[in-house]
């Protein structure tokens, strides 16, 4: 697996070393928070609601065993013991206190992390698809593209302070897993003639004004990457309005000035930008391809799965639901669920991190991926090592059959943690998940991508899912609105609000509303929430929302 | 006419801890929110600015938020400053847990 180059290492170490000094300069006065605060966003150091909260850098989501182990000394030590893993692959510590993020940054350090381009006007973290290198409809790892794009943009000196924060995601596979759609710059990995390069998508998001993705480039030759990308940016940093905060995103330059216009400047741009490029980002990127190789696979033998499966049905419904089909099939991707029913969405134990370290070191090839939908992913698992892998998680509270049912809910952290939150989030999904479980109707609904924010910035990914609840503060109280037939993947669609919005105490009743409506209405069992949302349009859904008599009023 | 003046109290988060503070009549900084000062007019919350202003080099963020007097002293009137006085709703942590340890 990738790990970093000693020029990595030196300039993590000198940026742990710069920001020691900065946090003493402003315990002992010298700095003034004006000053410190963006020092310590570069840090992924933030202040929320009740302490401070260090955003930690997963780079594309992948990490090793003992970095996950890692992470579980720094929640104990300097933390209240768990960690919340975000919709962009990373992790937040919820409670560390300003005098020892020195010392945390020195341990993650210790094996190759940081905190660096977590905040600020740059470009950050490059999410991929977390079955990246292990799916069956994947044709090219898209993580090799995704570290190039980390080399280049880390630190770069044209890109520390653009009109706002920029964000790029990589997928090498059919379905897309990684809402490359939503993201402001969106790569596909593409085949022309033989040649291998992507397909280039600018100008979506989420957010205030949400947007998908518009194609600027059918086909960029993969040699053409960073010069590509290199002027895809440069245009926004000039055009970019500085201006206005809520106008600053690319989506909304591409938007004004129009996607043949902005596809214009940046091919004239990138006449420039390809001369100075002399091919060593080729090399560099030949040379990161090989070190993200699969690792050499065991033999297993999947009929001592089926013979554990014929007695113990709980492991059936575990792999039917939490394992997607691996290239090959003598192994599996396991989706470790961090959703059990009433618990916070995306949060681990360092007790459940260590265990997850462990698996991936026995049995996953000491690989692991921090989803976007907040769970945590073993990409290679043999088939014949499902039952013990089941078994741990299981003696953990971590094996929840629901990977992709309506309990697996992405939450933002909302207002029980984010200074900017304008309602409470993570209530809403344990609320929503406990009340489906009660039901007893995951398995009968299927498919069901539910997605909560805490405020119109949209962390939660609302806009894209079948059902997406945005908590909103109406004259002083929680109040929260629907959104219907959302969706992430590569049939992206930003979803339509229901209408009027819902009191805290509502909404549960009002989503299981929804999903009888759905059942009730449905021809088959086969077709999911989404699709009959598509056919049947939104009319019916109004209706359990609000009444017969309220929807031509809504 | 001037707008009439809703009662505030005067909040930030402290520098080392991260944790909610609250400014008391003598200008120094509590945990809980009922220890605050209420303050009724406009030029004292201003002057109660300044001050915290200065204090730069404990506390991060100062703000006025509305607050209301009850039984026990000043109570905040919205649900985020609510928040603000217990901590997480997930977890029991925060001041909830903070201030059960101190009874
Ligand atoms: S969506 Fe809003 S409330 Fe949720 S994490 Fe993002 S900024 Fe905070």
């Amino acid at each position: 697996m990738y790990t970093y180059t000693d020029f990595d290492e030196a300039f993590v170490r000198e940026r742990c070393k710069q920001f020691r000094g900065q946090v003493e300069r402003r315990l002992d006065g010298s700095l003034t928070e004006e000053e410190f605060r963006p020092l310590r966003l570069m840090n992924g150091l933030y202040l929320q609601l009740h302490a401070y909260m260090l955003r930690i850098a997963v780079p594309y989501g992948t990490l090793r065993a003992d970095q996950m182990r890692q992470f579980a000394m720094i929640a104990d030590k300097w933390d209240k013991g768990y960690g919340h893993f975000t919709t962009r692959q990373n992790l937040q510590l919820n409670w560390p206190k300003l005098k020892d993020i020195p010392d945390i940054l020195d341990a993650l350090a210790d094996v190759q992390m940081h905190a660096i381009q977590t905040s600020g006007n740059t470009i950050r973290n490059v999410t991929v698809d977390h079955f990246a290198g292990a799916s069956a409809d994947e044709f090219e790892d898209p993580r090799p593209t995704a570290e190039l794009i980390r080399q280049w943009s880390t630190d770069h000196p044209e890109f520390q302070f653009l009109p706002r924060k920029f964000k790029i995601a990589v997928t090498g596979a059919s379905t897309d897993r990684a809402v490359i759609r939503a993201h402001d710059i969106g790569l596909e990995m593409a085949e022309k003639d033989g040649q291998p390069g992507y397909r280039v998508l600018v100008g979506g998001g989420l957010g205030r004004t949400p947007m998908i993705g518009q194609e600027i480039r059918d086909f960029l030759p993969k040699a053409d990457l960073l010069p590509y990308l290199e002027a895809i940016v440069s245009t926004y940093n000039v055009l970019g309005r500085r201006d206005n905060k809520y106008k600053a995103r690319i989506k909304i330059t591409v938007f004004e000035n129009g996607i043949d216009t902005y596809r214009t400047l940046t091919e004239e741009e990138f006449q420039r930008t390809r001369a100075k490029f002399s091919g060593v980002d080729q090399e560099i990127l030949a040379d990161i391809e090989t070190q993200f190789a699969l690792p050499p696979l065991k033999d297993s033998d999947a009929s001592a799965l089926e013979a554990a499966i014929a007695v113990d049905p709980m492991l059936g419904r575990w792999v039917a639901r939490n394992t997607a089909t691996h290239k090959h099939d003598t192994h599996a991707i396991v989706t470790i669920s961090l959703k059990e029913h009433g618990k916070t969405p995306g949060d681990a134990t360092s007790a459940q991190m260590r265990v997850m370290a462990d698996l991936a070191e026995k049995y996953g090839y000491n690989e692991l991926r921090v989803s976007h939908e907040q769970n945590i992913i073993l990409p290679h698992v043999a088939k014949s090592d499902l039952p013990a892998v089941f078994t741990a998680l299981s003696k953990a509270g971590l094996a929840t059959a629901n990977a992709g049912l309506t309990s697996d809910i992405i939450a933002c952290p909302g207002m029980d943690y984010c200074a900017l939150a304008t309602a409470r989030a993570i209530p809403v999904a344990e609320k929503i998940a406990l009340r489906v479980k009660e039901l007893d109707l995951e398995d009968e609904i299927g498919l069901m991508k539910i997605k909560i924010s805490g405020c119109i910035n949209a962390c939660g990914h609302h806009h894209v899912g079948h059902i997406g609840i945005l908590g909103l503060d109406r004259a002083g109280v929680e109040n929260y609105q629907i959104t219907l037939g959302g969706d992430g993947t590569e049939h992206a669609a930003i979803g339509q609000r229901a209408g009027p919005g819902f009191a805290y105490d509502e909404v549960v009743p009002a989503v299981e509303r929804l999903l009888k409506a759905y059942l009730e209405q449905r021809d088959s069992a086969e077709e999911t929430f989404l699709d009959a949302y598509r056919r049947l349009g939104a009319d019916p859904f109004k209706e359990a929302l609000y009444g017969e008599a309220s929807q031509t009023a809504a | 006419m001037a707008r009439k003046f809703t009662p505030k109290v005067l909040t930030a988060n402290d520098l080392l801890e991260g944790d909610v503070i609250y400014m008391t009549a003598d200008g120094t900084w509590v945990r809980a929110h009922e220890q605050a000062e209420l303050i009724e007019d406009e030029t004292i919350a201003e002057m109660r600015m300044l001050t915290a202003q200065g204090q730069q080099d404990r506390i991060v963020g100062p703000y006025l938020a509305d607050a209301t007097m009850g039984p026990n002293g000043p109570e905040p009137t919205h649900f985020r400053e609510v928040f603000r006085t217990k901590g997480p709703s997930n977890y029991f942590m925060g001041k909830q847990a903070d201030s059960a340890n101190a009874e």
